[in-house]
């Protein structure tokens, strides 16, 4: 009841989606045989860190679960906003695997109750020529945009709608431009 | 399902509900009234919603133009921009525009008819005085303004005052033409005084919700960011500086008060009653229930 919800100034956040992270991988195939980017086998989760014991537990046991497998550690930087991105490594070829890390930090977020804190997540591809881009999931809205960086902090606008364009019958792109917004400085790209 | 550590708090819904239902009473009271009384009531009712829609569909420029606040674009203001834009994905919200005001008194105010049409704006004296987690408690707090739809619940709220306040002004200038009942008390002296209590019971029962809505605001703000002592540290930084605080929002309708207030009240207590923000102390106290809520293991 948004009505309600207004007249008693209660906004609750919105609940993250997250199954929608898992079509990346077939989506990564169209990528590949209609544009000519491969992963590169960098994908991160970007969050905000609550204050207090009970989030930073979180986050310790998420590096801890992920790092138990033997494979790449689990990095973790802050970025200049003051939001935290948990970079997981995978080989390029296994991008279900680099999915299901992703996925794996996520839900235990959620678990913890801080399902809400969650901002989006990237997974980095890169092309034959070098160019790269970052295919970024809104966990709020449940869709994706591409993420296409230059130097200088602009974006190459023509890449992300040609990303648009191939993927459009893999994912949900986000319909509405202006929340497609710019991360620069985001790890992997 | 894990739950969502984000609470509400039902005391503070319920007082709200509580001043929305006295506010109403009041109104349906005064139509009553109005109608045995038999006074402009036609004109009054059309001037006084003319009065609200206008103030509600202008209120953005309105307050942009009290405050002399500027929008600026992403190019001009990178980093605030970055930082609402953040916000507002991470709250699933349309970003609102941007904007600055060049004062040093450190302010931030949310305005606008709906959450795509608001502006929300800082002052350069906010920006220098704030480092960036503070400043993003402060954005987040207005953010949750918007999208509480804060200027609309106001200006319905204040409408009645507004309409109380035209009466008043009106038994004041033209009253003495007005016509008179057969046993010699003239009406619009009945009509000016009830008008009078009628305004005066509306005004402290707006700003009494004002106060609610500040609280709700803080709270909605502090879980968005995950911060609420940095929120918390905003607000004493800023207190400070000005004793009403962070957020001026030119929400309210207080066209009358100046005529109103009389010299003679003053003190702490009747001073708390008038604010159209919580007293600091509650609202650090709030925060800080907050931070202990976050910090609780998960269940």
């Amino acid at each position: 009841m948004g009505l309600l919800k207004n007249l008693f100034g209660r906004s609750d956040p919105p609940n993250a989606n997250l199954d929608n992270l898992f079509a990346v991988p077939s989506a990564a195939i169209t990528l590949q045989a209609s544009a000519g980017f491969t992963p590169t086998g960098v994908g991160a989760v970007c969050y905000r860190q609550a204050e207090g014991g009970a989030f930073a537990e979180a986050q310790t046991d998420i590096q801890q679960l992920l790092d138990a497998d033997g494979g790449p550690k689990v990095e973790r930087t802050v970025d200049d906003f003051g939001f935290t991105w948990l970079v997981c490594r995978a080989d390029p070829s296994e991008i279900s695997a680099l999915v299901t890390d992703v996925h794996a930090v996520n839900s235990s977020l959620e678990n913890a109750g801080f399902g809400a804190s969650l901002l989006c997540s990237l997974i980095a591809f890169r092309s034959d020529e070098g160019k790269t881009f970052g295919l970024v999931y809104l966990y709020k809205q449940g869709t994706f945009y591409p993420f296409a960086p230059v130097k200088g902090d602009k974006r190459d606008n023509a890449l992300e709608l040609q990303v648009r364009g191939a993927l459009g019958d893999d994912l949900t792109i986000e319909p509405e431009l202006g929340r497609w917004m710019g991360l620069w400085g985001a790890p992997g790209l | 399902m894990a739950r969502s550590r984000f609470r509400s708090d039902p005391g503070l819904t319920i007082r709200m509900s509580t001043v929305v239902l006295l506010l109403g009473a009041l109104y349906v009271a005064v139509m009553a009234g109005l109608v045995v009384a038999g006074v402009g009531t036609v004109a009054v009712l059309v001037i006084a919603v003319a009065f609200g829609l206008g103030q509600w569909f202008f209120s953005d420029k309105l307050a942009m133009a009290a405050m002399r606040a500027r929008v600026v674009t992403p190019e001009q203001a990178p980093e605030l921009h970055g930082m609402v834009e953040r916000l507002c994905t991470l709250a699933n919200m349309p970003k609102p525009q941007v904007a600055i005001a060049e004062n040093d008194m450190p302010n931030a105010f949310a305005t606008g008819r709906s959450p795509r049409h608001s502006v929300i704006a800082v002052t350069t004296g906010l920006l220098r005085r704030l480092d960036r987690e503070e400043l993003e408690g402060v954005l987040s707090h207005e953010l949750s303004h918007v999208a509480h739809r804060d200027v609309t619940v106001m200006t319905v709220a204040g409408f009645l005052g507004v309409a109380a306040g035209l009466v008043m002004r009106w038994g004041l200038y033209f009253g003495g033409g007005s016509r008179r009942q057969d046993n010699g008390v003239p009406v619009w002296l009945l009509v000016w005084l009830g008008s009078i209590v009628v305004y005066f019971i509306s005004f402290l029962l707006t700003r009494v919700l004002s106060r609610y809505r500040e609280l709700c605001a803080d709270r909605a703000g502090a879980y968005l960011t995950g911060k609420p002592s940095a929120l918390a540290s905003a607000l004493t930084k800023i207190s400070g500086d000005i004793a009403r605080i962070p957020t001026r929002d030119l929400r309210e309708s207080e066209p009358f008060n100046a005529f109103m207030f009389a010299p003679a009240f003053n003190g702490k207590s009747i001073s708390a009653l008038f604010a159209t923000h919580p007293p600091v102390e509650q609202r650090l106290a709030q925060l800080a229930k907050i931070s202990a809520d976050l910090s609780r293991p998960a269940a």
